[in-house]
């Protein structure tokens, strides 16, 4: 069955390195439009590296990224967001000098028709589609549970929700592809229900595939549809939650340890 | 913000330029109003580009002297009319941004700063020993006084109304471009360039733009500075004038638009104040700057919007007849302005 949908995704033989260190061996990770897919590995095993060589932050030795078909390899991070890939980030990279409202307005960025003449003019046109851009933004923060915060500086929410308002400020971009590094990181246990909760409604409601980094174990094998496991820049396994749980030398290398 | 404040903060600030100068005391006086207004539109320019966009730039002195300079060469020299001189020294400065903005902006890192330090230094040793065009170190006279559409700047009154409405118009155009996608994208590039990016900011793109715009401030200064003075010298363009204009936006406030306007006007006419205390000026104009940045690090702006709001709160704590106490939660400093 799961054959049949199609790849969003097709990361194929993609190796990189830092310095002295091999983050990457020959990494493939192909993830179905409808899927949540995830990676998990130890700390350093080359999951944020990962998303970094799909996003463009990370320019790999080698391999292609390929989005519904379309090479991307070599093009820059903002070409990239335009052709539908979008992250989040593992160390929150929240606009801290703006309100919450005005950072995910930054993440409907190429989505405000209108150009610099009409900012300066403030033509008919700019005064439309700001309001239409806000009005879209007050959504995707109702989404998250955020909108009542709208308007309060970005910074002083608490750690949990500068999580959710980076997941709003991507998909404010209406990616195809969301990339979550780590989202759960820091959260309660109620916050982290509430966000698989949200990652569930992200692929159902918004039609968005997920690539999922989580060291949260019972949130991974909840959400996944396909896990991808990596060790040491190398992939250990892949295959469903249940396959995975089973996998002896999975158990062995990452999840023994817990 | 509402945009009726926005608007109301722009009315009130053309109501104060345009009384300014019935409350001087002399003649004398209208022209350090004249440079504080060209200051202030460079300093406006350079916030947009450090408060706002994060960038730096430690040369943005030679981009008001470009533009002096051009505009003296193709009036004085060439003997063309005014009204093809101060374009020409706008672009001038555009165009030379630009052309530094290309290569450095591409990389990540303070390349900028780097690259304007060295542009400022080589610009200013241009000035001094390209004698035959600029006249030396003794300078460039004879520059023709500004004449528009038939109507000749002869009063210092009538240049800085000009002066000023030309700053009140810069501070409407920078305002517009804050709050836009513009200016979204630039304080984004400020605080993250990977996130900023990943939102499909293209930031090589913007940050040129804001680099080329702050030198278009400069250079719209540069020419009114020189057919205001009818006369320019390198000294007035070096190194030292770039650092003041620094610390004049830093004074100010960071990323704020009346920051730049309070910086500016502060520390430009403070010279003029402190004069009676004759060789102690430079000692007591230090040890001001030091006290403001110890006791309003976050500038001018910022720190009398704290203050306003401690008032606030020891008003509402003792509250005086006719005033109903915790009526409204106390001001909050809008570091944005
Ligand atoms: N920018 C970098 N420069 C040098 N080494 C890096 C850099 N980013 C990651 N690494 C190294 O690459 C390896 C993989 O890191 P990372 O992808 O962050 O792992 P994970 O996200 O799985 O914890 C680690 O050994 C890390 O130290
Ligand atoms: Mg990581």
């Amino acid at each position: 069955m799961a054959e049949l949908l199609p790849e969003l995704l097709a990361v194929r033989g993609v190796s990189v390195r830092f310095g002295g260190v091999q983050a990457l061996t020959e990494v493939d990770l192909t993830a179905r439009a409808g899927d949540i897919t995830s990676v998990i590995g130890p700390n350093g095993a080359g999951k944020t590296t990962l998303l970094g060589v799909i996003n463009g932050a990370v320019t790999p030795l080698g391999g292609s990224v390929r989005l519904d078909g379309a090479d991307l390899s070599g093009r820059p991070i903002f070409e990239r967001a335009a052709a539908g890939v979008v992250r989040t980030f593992q160390n929150l990279e929240i606009f801290s000098n703006m309100t919450v409202l005005e950072n995910v307005m930054t993440g409907g960025h190429l989505h405000a028709g209108y150009t610099l003449l009409d900012s300066l003019l403030r033509t008919p046109r700019f005064r439309r589609e700001e309001k239409r851009l806000a009005a879209l933004c007050r959504e995707k923060l109702d989404f998250v549970g955020l909108a009542h915060k709208a308007h309060l500086p970005a910074a002083d929410l608490p750690y949990g929700e500068q999580r959710l308002l980076e997941i709003a400020r991507a998909i404010a971009v209406e990616p195809k592809l969301l990339l979550l590094d780590e989202p759960a990181a820091g959260m309660n246990n109620k916050e982290t229900q509430q966000l698989g909760a949200i990652i569930r409604r992200i692929r159902g409601e918004l039609s968005i595939g997920v690539v999922l980094v989580e060291h949260d174990m019972e949130l991974v094998m909840d959400v996944s549809d396909r896990i991808t496991v990596l060790n040491f820049g190398r992939i250990l396994a892949e295959g469903t939650p249940r396959e995975i749980q089973d996998n002896p030398e999975v158990v062995a290398a990452y999840l023994g340890e817990d | 913000m509402a945009v009726s404040a926005r608007s109301l903060q722009l009315a009130v600030f053309a109501g104060l330029l345009a009384a300014a100068p019935l409350a001087l005391p002399n003649d004398y006086y209208i022209n350090i109003l004249i440079l504080c207004c060209f200051n202030a539109l460079i300093v406006m320019g350079l916030n947009l580009l450090m408060g706002y966009a994060g960038q730096v730039s430690l040369g943005h002195a030679a981009f008001f002297g470009l533009a002096a300079y051009t505009t003296a060469f193709v009036t004085a020299t060439a003997g063309l009319p005014v009204w093809a001189g101060v374009p020409a020294g706008i672009a001038v400065s555009a165009l030379v941004a630009w052309l530094i903005a290309v290569p450095t902006l591409k990389l990540q890192g303070n390349y900028l700063a780097m690259a304007t330090l060295g542009f400022g230094i080589i610009v200013s040793i241009v000035f001094n020993e390209a004698v035959n065009i600029t006249g030396g170190p003794s300078g460039f006279v004879g520059i023709p006084r500004l004449k528009l559409l038939g109507y000749a700047f002869t009063s210092d009154t009538a240049y800085y109304y000009l002066a000023a409405g030309v700053l009140w118009l810069a501070t409407l155009v920078s305002r517009r471009i804050i709050d836009s996608r513009t200016g979204r994208a630039l304080r984004a590039i400020h605080v993250s360039e990977q996130a900023a990016q990943a939102m499909g900011v293209d930031i090589a793109r913007h940050k040129r733009f804001v680099f080329v715009l702050s030198a278009v401030y400069a250079g719209v200064a540069g020419t009114l500075y020189a057919h205001h003075l009818t006369f320019v010298a390198p000294s007035s363009f070096g190194f030292n004038f770039s650092v003041q204009l620094i610390t004049m936006v830093v004074l100010g406030g960071m990323a704020s638009l009346w920051g730049a306007v309070a910086g500016a006007f502060f520390l430009t006419s403070l010279p003029e104040f402190l004069r009676v205390f004759e060789e102690m000026d430079i000692l007591i104009y230090g040890a001001m700057l030091v006290a403001c940045m110890m006791f309003m690090p976050s500038g001018l702006v910022g720190g009398l919007g704290k203050l306003a709001a401690w008032l606030k709160r020891k008003l509402t704590a003792n509250p005086t007849p006719g005033q109903k106490p915790g009526q409204k939660p106390g001001l909050k400093a809008d570091s944005r302005g």
